[in-house]
């Protein structure tokens, strides 16, 4: 059983009310942060963490903290990213649904270290019930005197604000998360600056996701050594692993990393294995722009060791033969998923939320769409993969924003490990077109 | 008080040092160079504020960041928003990676334009077509439908053709800032991103006029020249008028006798150097109007100047008449190959001969 720090007290009956989060424990971070604590001393104590940003980056958190520009003056903001929209990540939802206050206490614990008098959750727009809990926990909590002004008597003022998003993909981007903020289109903007200079209205900000600000309150509660203790090296505490596709049991686990990936995919306490009778064929092992990997390759690196759910593991390798731990969406596909038609979908929902505003992403995505559509329907030809492979190429590093690269890695990695498939399909488009065809031929499978 | 110079910082870009002022960007230091050195710019617009950053096509590499930290970008850069610092090296026209992703980005920028070059009205004065001429390829890889709209009525004077925008942004940056009254933006997203104004609401605004000039390609033209002529077959003359709204400083375009449209005036990299407004534009149309500065200067690359030059009327500047009049011929006996140097021949300095009509120097 392994050690949990978000989802310890899901179970408990009303967790989502203030009163019960409070009997198990909640708000003491606030409470030792603002009364015994300098906002330095949580800074330290998020560095000593070496917590990576949990939103798919894994850029250390206390680094980004560290890196807030503090001119005379000027305010400075957090904004909590809640903008969860990566296809096979869900775990964002389930955290501020089931447990609001976590969130509300690790953002004035974060607040008070930044120095932010007012704090932003982002949430995405569909969320509209998450949030209505929100704001709820967030009256709650200021009832209880945790938010507004002087909160505990220290002279510390904070306010929260819940603003919902328009739905789109994009604003999941810090910096267009910020220009949609503003009330502006939601366009990721040229970087340097960064937030941590220029932000949310020319100010310094940090832009955090959901899951790295709930993990604050542990670390301010428990302090960072402890916290660096869990895990192996620099992939340091637990993660939340949305786990979909082709599994027993689908849904939200909190794992210390370093867990083996076969482990966590065929262990009763987590996936169960795959559905009965099937074998696992390709996994994504965190949401849908990473890599895709076959079943060989996402159970044991190149030299033969099990692969574990960590930073350095799952990229071991490059993109050659390793993936990327990113947001923790972890789908399954077992021998009976078509990867064609799964990539046509991927670069499906790229395409549609593609901003439009660089030139690469805007046409690369919806011309990578239709080729893999037209493979998909039975109308390919043989030189549509080695476009595909190019067009990726091309794609890849030359945007304004990561989204560019998201929409490439998917295609490209498929086409790497799973390039007879996409041959199939164009050799033998009368079978490959029937409803439920899948390709039979060679292939790894665990 | 004595005006305190900042410190220039020295940029090396294709192997040619510049000395630029701090936080000018690699663009603007590779165009103080000019030549092949400047990268192209598709949406970069130097009047307009924020411009850039957007199409990609001058992507550069940086191959050393700084004298302080020379260790290279890891990612092309766009050169219009990157501000250069001291002791930086730029690759542009020398580098592999950056010509092939500039062909790329071509490609990206040509897959949802129509190639129907002969039939648009800005034919021979179009960037994207002057782009995709020096970096593309001369055939396409996309065989998918192209990306069309309707027609979105805009007004009497100005016609919107999405289907050729590249989403550049440029009018969005001009009708923000320039007539500080806008009533258009791009709506939608990705592929199906369009310039629209919602509820096909005229602009009506003095310096409306101003995003035709902006617009690299012909998705914002001038209806009241709309069709009437090719630009090939115009003459442009410098020319002003008093004008209570505006600068009044323009390119008057000739057609025989005929004033057949007006623009503002353009600098080399077909920029707008002065805005002007809608009556100067659309509405001072005959010669008595306008007091004529004389002929503009048009790149003798550009299509506009094609049949207006005679190679035998080019007068010779006065530095090379010189050295063709001072010309001796050495006899030289030595082997010239090995020692890098040349004599030159009679012949190189034909061109520049003094003709019998050109005037003394």
């Amino acid at each position: 059983m392994g050690k949990k720090i978000l989802l310890e007290h899901i179970d408990v009956p009303g967790i989502e009310t203030y009163d019960v989060y409070r009997k198990q424990g909640g708000y003491t971070a606030v409470e030792k942060a603002i009364k015994t604590m300098s906002p330095e001393g949580v800074v330290e104590e998020v560095k000593k963490a070496g917590i990576r940003g949990r939103g798919g980056a894994g850029f250390p958190m206390g680094m980004k903290w560290s890196f807030l520009a503090k001119p005379e003056g000027v305010p400075r903001y957090l904004v909590c990213n809640a903008d969860e929209s990566e296809p096979g990540t869900f775990k964002d939802h389930y955290l501020m649904k089931n447990i609001p206050h976590l969130l509300i206490e690790g953002m004035i614990v974060s607040s008070y270290a930044l120095g932010a008098n007012k704090s932003f959750i982002y949430v995405r727009g569909e969320l509209m019930y998450v949030i209505r809990i929100l704001e709820k926990a967030i009256a709650e909590a200021k009832a209880a005197g945790f938010l507004g002004k002087n909160i505990l008597g220290s002279g510390y003022d904070l306010e929260l604000v819940v603003h919902p998003g328009g739905g789109a993909y994009i604003c999941g981007e810090e910096t267009a998360l910020l220009e949609s903020l503003e009330g502006k289109r939601g366009n990721p903007r040229n970087k340097p600056p960064f937030p941590a200079v220029k932000g949310l209205y020319q100010c310094p900000t940090v832009v955090n996701n959901v899951e790295s600000i709930a993990t604050a309150a542990w670390i301010v509660n428990n302090g960072g050594d402890a916290y660096a203790a869990i895990g192996i090296g620099r992939s340091s505490g637990t993660k939340l692993i949305s786990a979909s596709g082709h599994i027993k049991k689908p849904g939200v686990y909190e794992i210390e990393l370093g867990v083996p990936v076969e482990e966590f995919l065929y262990s009763d306490e987590w996936c169960g294995g795959i559905r009965d009778g099937h074998h696992l064929k390709a996994l994504v092992a965190g949401g849908s722009s990473v890599p895709i990997l076959p079943a060989n390759l996402i159970t044991k690196l190149a030299n033969g060791e099990p692969r574990l759910m960590t930073y350095e593991s799952l990229s071991d390798g490059g993109f050659q033969t390793g993936t990327m731990l990113g947001s923790g969406g972890f789908i399954v596909f077992d021998e009976t998923a078509c990867i064609v038609r799964n990539t046509w979908n991927f670069s499906r929902f790229y395409h549609h939320e593609s901003c439009g505003q660089c030139s690469p992403c805007r046409e690369g995505t919806g011309w990578m769409e239709k080729v893999l559509h037209r493979i998909e329907h039975g109308h390919g030809s043989m030189h549509d993969i080695d476009l595909l492979v190019d067009v990726a190429k091309k794609i890849e590093g030359n945007t304004i924003c990561p989204l560019g690269d998201a929409a490439a890695w998917p295609v490209a990695s498929a086409i790497r490990h799973f390039r007879d498939e996409f041959e199939w399909h164009i050799t033998h488009p009368a079978e490959a077109t029937q409803p439920g065809a899948v390709f039979k031929g060679e292939m790894a499978l665990v | 008080m004595e005006d305190i110079k900042p410190q220039l910082v020295k940029v090396t870009i294709d192997g040619i040092e510049v000395e630029v002022e701090p936080g000018t960007t690699i663009l603007q230091a590779a165009r103080k160079i000019g030549g092949n050195v400047a990268p192209p710019a598709m949406c970069y617009y130097q009047p307009l504020k924020g411009s850039g950053g957007k199409c990609r096509a001058c992507l550069v590499r940086v191959a050393a960041g700084s004298a302080k930290d020379p260790r290279p970008m890891p990612k092309l850069v766009a050169s219009c928003i990157t501000p250069v610092q001291d002791g930086m090296i730029v690759e542009n026209s020398t580098n592999e990676q950056v010509l092939t992703t500039r062909k790329a980005i071509v490609e990206f920028l040509l897959i949802n334009h129509p190639l129907d070059c002969p039939v648009c009205d800005q034919a021979g004065e179009c960037d994207l077509q002057n782009f995709a001429f020096n970096h593309g390829m001369a055939t396409t890889r996309y065989e998918e439908e192209r990306r069309t709209f309707e027609k979105q009525d805009i007004g009497p004077y100005i016609q919107l053709h999405m289907t050729r925008c590249i989403l550049c942004y440029r009018c969005v940056y001009t009708a923000d800032q320039i007539t500080q009254k806008r009533v258009h933006g791009v709506l939608g997203r990705g592929d199906a991103s369009e310039i629209g104004t919602y509820i096909e609401k005229a602009i009506d605004n003095d310096f409306s006029g101003n995003v035709i000039d902006v617009c690299p390609v012909g998705a914002l033209t001038d209806k009241t020249y709309r069709f009437k002529n090719r630009v090939w077959f115009t003459k442009p003359v410098d020319a002003h008028r008093d004008c209570p709204t505006c600068s009044g400083k323009t390119t008057v375009w000739y057609r025989g006798d005929e004033v057949i449209r007006v623009t503002a005036r353009k600098n080399e990299w077909n920029e707008v150097t002065e805005f002007i407004c809608n009556t100067c534009r659309f509405e001072k149309k005959k010669t008595s109007d306008w007091v004529i500065e004389g002929p503009t200067k048009i790149s003798r690359s550009s299509v506009i100047s094609a049949n207006k030059y005679r190679g035998d009327l080019i007068k010779p500047d006065f530095q090379r008449k010189l050295a063709a009049a001072t010309y001796t011929h050495v006899d030289d006996e030595r082997d010239t190959s090995q020692l890098g140097i040349q004599q030159l021949t009679p012949e190189r300095f034909a061109p520049v001969l003094p003709h019998a009509n050109d005037p003394e120097p």
